[in-house]
């Protein structure tokens, strides 16, 4: 019975040790944020982070997760402000940029938006718009929305908060 | 008393206290008001107030909405034009989700049409029921209703007030909706033609959206449909010859259910069915029927075909002795609708009635085909709308509310169905290809002389794959419409000629692919025709593109969306192709026109050409729309910039592949869509009409924008593609000729 830790919380699942993570997280634990989109690691949409690396859950088995940390959607906030060391809010920087430019469209597909964005704002504080297309190329939209979350992750940078290692004072990126 | 309506009731309840997320479409905090109107199998009679509008005690207000929140942010634009209206503030207003037991019957959310129909209905009942409202507080406080004045839903004469809430609070307004009622004079709009933000935008970032693949219902089994990877001839449906249950005998509770041709597997656990779906071994008989990609255009053009002349004014044959003149055929592809996440729905099929959660644009119209299917009066089918991915247009969110429907009646179970990837890009209804030819002259001033066009395509899909494969109905087409053949509307009608010759050759679609409309239908591949052949006189003469369709334009609105988007783009006037070149990486830009049904579109694009490579970039796409009223200019510029977007990849990456048995082009590789790294500069132009209505700002963009890349590569190169997507090969070829 393989048990994974989601969101910093320990979870037991007798679902085989095949089933594809994204299948637990939709079924057995209703969540929302990893959602089916194509089943192959072809378009993002189930996105999730495993240790802080992005990872496609409709391919990923259960069986290969068990000891390592799996932050979803619902978990981002906590998992943005433990990783920044700064105090955790509703939402990251990433999430409210994308409410004030208006980003959005249908929205399905802004979960691996999110958690691709937000780990490539984690590694890169501070990205150009050639690094952000590079890192979110594997990310797909149908509605055409990429000009959008472009501008939204490049002022989401201009709000990330990191910790000085010098000082330990938090600074903008 | 109709016996459906309180079984719903009673099954609603139970989904709440079950902690399912049945009805919940926004999470709005007025919800649970709106709720309050009983669920009666409708549509709710148009000709009352109450139908539309319900006034609650806390002074909020429920729009009763009968348009699909696509992403598009009708949702909120109706809201915002109710509002106004009313004099009540955004935070107010309220709507709640389309349901055939709850919301009016507006038609279905169709060609741009929210806005352009939905506005002045919602807005005139909003009018009339603040002109019941005043009368109400006149009495109440003594005032003749011109000494009124209101302020976020309170009335007041100077020295008392009285509240919305406290004139009507969840009581029924029982008034005739005349449409008579005043409407406030544009001028004074505080909300309208304002970028008020969407309601469901913070829900889609935070994740807490649902969507109509997070719904679930009671005890309900998940489902998969089965069928050959990628669909053949229309007419040929899916034929099964054999199908070894035993196949899948080791998956815990994984069954067949099974009606005629229609295949289908059910299991409590979602996985399960998944491996179910893919390791059931059926035997199909597959004809090798269709042209596939390599014969489909000879096949259009020499088969036998309906004719029917569209325009024929004056007299065209000025075109063989005009100074200058062009013949121009090219052809575009089979494109996908293929949403980002595959449609879904639930169905619960039970003695006493049927509920339908699915992602129809329509609900009606969908309540209809189900009863159809189920044998059922349609006052026992209730239909809810739960948005999912994008869509743009009739993708398969008919054919899995079918089959949701057909598998809960044969599982006896509330059934969850989710097409897989494959099953939406192999069983869409595709936008249908298309071969156009146009031929347009000028005399020697550049005066338009003569237009002709003539086009030949299939007509969209009536009958769905579920109800075909379970019940045998013949597939049949859509009988004649405008927006899917050859019409004055997209063809032609920016300029000015006295002679035009309109003709459609209508291909009997039944021996070709699945066919409906995709955003903008038809309308791409008209223009990247027509606007060619214009380019190609202008260029003739040696003129500047965007002058020349100046002078042969006398409707403001053309000319504004032209020039907006010349504007936009700093266009300089020169010669076509000044400085074009087949060697190296050169550069280009384009200039074109389009529309789809009322709307205007313009658009100037900026590209890129490795000539060694075939490779074309798309660096900067800017589009103008003239839409009439803009109620909400960020909506609007979220859709100019989809559009762009979504133009940039139709005519670069996106082609339905086929051979003689079937469709190939079944995942993201195989139909490929625009990437970031790919994904152009975009510059939205709006030009707003404050005194004119809405007319639809969904499509018109689409069209302008493939012409303008389509003469940007012209420009770059000095040669004309005749063929999209502009993959490499079509690339070099061209440049070669």
């Amino acid at each position: 019975m393989p048990e994974l830790t989601i969101n910093g919380a320990a979870i037991s699942t007798d679902a085989a040790a095949d089933t594809p993570l994204l299948y637990v997280l939709t079924d057995e634990l209703q969540l929302q944020g990893a959602r089916y989109g194509c089943g192959l690691a072809q378009c993002g949409s189930c996105s999730v982070l495993v240790d802080g690396v992005e990872i496609r859950s409709c391919i990923t088995p259960i069986g290969s997760l068990e000891g390592k940390q799996i932050t979803t959607l619902e978990g981002l906030a906590s998992y943005y402000a433990a990783a920044t060391g700064t105090d955790q809010q509703a939402s990251t920087p990433l999430q409210d940029a994308l409410v004030e430019e208006q980003a959005i469209q249908c929205g399905y597909c802004f979960n691996g938006m999110m958690i691709k964005g937000t780990e490539l704002l984690l590694s890169n504080p501070a990205p150009t718009d050639a690094e952000i297309r590079q890192a979110m190329n594997g990310h797909l939209c149908r509605c055409g929305t990429y000009p959008k979350i472009i501008s939204a992750i490049k002022k989401a940078a201009s709000k990330t908060v990191v910790v000085n290692a010098m000082t330990g004072k938090e600074e903008l990126a | 008393m109709n016996k459906s309506a309180p079984l719903f009731a009673i099954k609603r309840r139970d989904l709440l206290k079950a902690g399912g997320a049945l009805i919940v479409n926004f999470g709005f905090p007025a919800f649970a008001s709106a709720q309050s109107r009983t669920p009666v199998a409708g549509p709710p009679d148009p000709e009352q107030i109450d139908s539309w509008i319900a006034i609650h005690q806390d002074n909020t207000v429920t729009v009763y909405i009968g348009f699909a929140e696509l992403g598009q942010g009708c949702s909120t634009a109706l809201l915002q034009v109710a509002a106004e209206e009313l004099d009540l503030a955004m935070h107010q207003v309220f709507t709640t989700g389309l349901d055939t037991h709850i919301t009016p019957n507006q038609g279905g959310t169709y060609s741009s049409s929210a806005m352009r129909r939905g506005g002045p209905q919602v807005q005139r009942a909003a009018a009339e029921a603040r002109q019941a409202l005043l009368q109400m507080a006149s009495r109440q406080l003594r005032s003749p209703i011109d000494a009124l004045q209101v302020t976020e839903g309170v009335v007041t004469n100077g020295s008392a007030s009285v509240s919305y809430g406290e004139l009507i609070g969840d009581q029924r307004f029982d008034i005739a909706f005349t449409g008579t009622a005043p409407l406030k004079d544009p001028s004074t709009y505080k909300l309208v033609a304002s970028s008020v933000p969407r309601n469901d935008i913070p829900l889609k970032a935070s994740g807490t959206y649902h969507y109509v693949q997070h719904q679930r219902l009671p005890g309900m089994l998940h489902g998969r449909i089965v069928r050959p990877r990628g669909q053949g001839a229309y007419k040929d449906g899916i034929k099964v010859l054999n199908i070894n249950e035993a196949s899948i005998a080791g998956i815990p509770g994984a069954r067949v259910v099974r009606q005629n041709d229609f295949v289908g597997v059910v299991a409590e656990r979602e996985w399960d069915v998944v491996k179910a779906a893919q390791q059931l071994e059926v035997t199909w008989e597959l004809p090798d029927n269709l042209p596939g990609n390599d014969d489909l255009f000879r096949k259009m053009e020499t088969g036998m075909t309906n004719e029917r002349v569209a325009v024929d004014e004056g007299d065209v044959s000025i075109f063989s002795d005009a100074f200058v003149n062009s013949e121009f055929k090219a052809t575009g592809p089979y494109q996908a609708h293929v949403p980002f996440a595959p449609n879904c729905a639930l169905a619960d099929v039970s003695g006493d009635g049927v509920l339908v959660m699915c992602s129809t644009q329509d609900v009606y119209n969908t309540r209809t085909s189900i009863a159809n299917l189920l044998g059922l009066e349609t006052e026992n089918v209730r239909v809810q709308y739960h948005e999912g991915a994008g869509t743009f247009g009739h993708s398969c969110w008919d054919d899995v509310a079918q089959a949701a429907a057909l598998m809960s009646s044969l599982a006896e179970s509330p059934v969850r169905v989710q097409f897989m990837r494959w099953d939406e890009h192999g069983w869409d209804t595709y936008g249908p290809a298309h071969i156009g030819k146009a031929k347009v002259s000028a005399d020697s001033e550049g005066k338009l002389l003569s237009y002709e066009y003539e086009g030949w395509q299939h007509h969209w899909s009536l009958i769905e794959t579920s109800e075909q494969s379970a019940k045998g109905t013949p597939a049949a087409e859509w009988p004649p419409f405008p927006a899917q053949q050859i019409n004055p509307l997209t063809l032609g009608s920016m300029y000015d000629t006295d002679n035009r010759y309109l003709l459609n050759h209508h291909v009997p679609g039944l021996d070709y692919l699945k066919g409906a409309w995709l955003r903008s239908p038809l309308d791409l591949s008209f223009a990247f025709v027509s606007e060619q052949a214009m380019d190609d006189l202008a260029y003739q003469l040696g003129m500047d593109a965007r002058e020349f369709r100046r002078q042969n334009m006398s409707n403001y609105h053309w000319l504004d969306v032209l020039n907006g988007a010349a504007e936009a783009a700093n266009w300089e006037a020169r010669p076509i192709a000044a400085n074009a070149s087949t060697q190296g990486v050169v550069r280009g830009r384009g200039i074109g026109v389009g529309t789809h049904l009322a709307s205007y579109g313009g658009a100037v694009a900026e590209i890129e050409v490795n000539t060694e490579t075939g490779e074309v970039r798309i660096l900067h796409l800017y589009g103008a729309i003239d839409a009439g009223l803009v109620v909400n200019t960020s909506n609007v510029e979220n859709q100019i910039i989809g559009q762009l977007v979504q133009t940039a990849s139709r005519m670069l990456y996106e082609e339905v592949t086929f051979n003689q048995t079937g469709v190939t082009s079944l995942d993201w590789n195989s139909y490929p869509i625009i990437r970031f790294e790919q994904c152009p500069e975009v510059t939205p132009v709006i030009v707003q009409r404050l005194d004119e209505t809405p007319s639809g700002a969904g499509e018109e963009v689409m069209a302008a924008a493939a012409a303008a890349i389509a003469n940007a590569f012209f420009d770059a190169t000095g040669k004309r593609m005749t063929m999209y997507p502009f993959t490499h090969e079509r690339v070099l070829a061209a440049l070669s000729d």
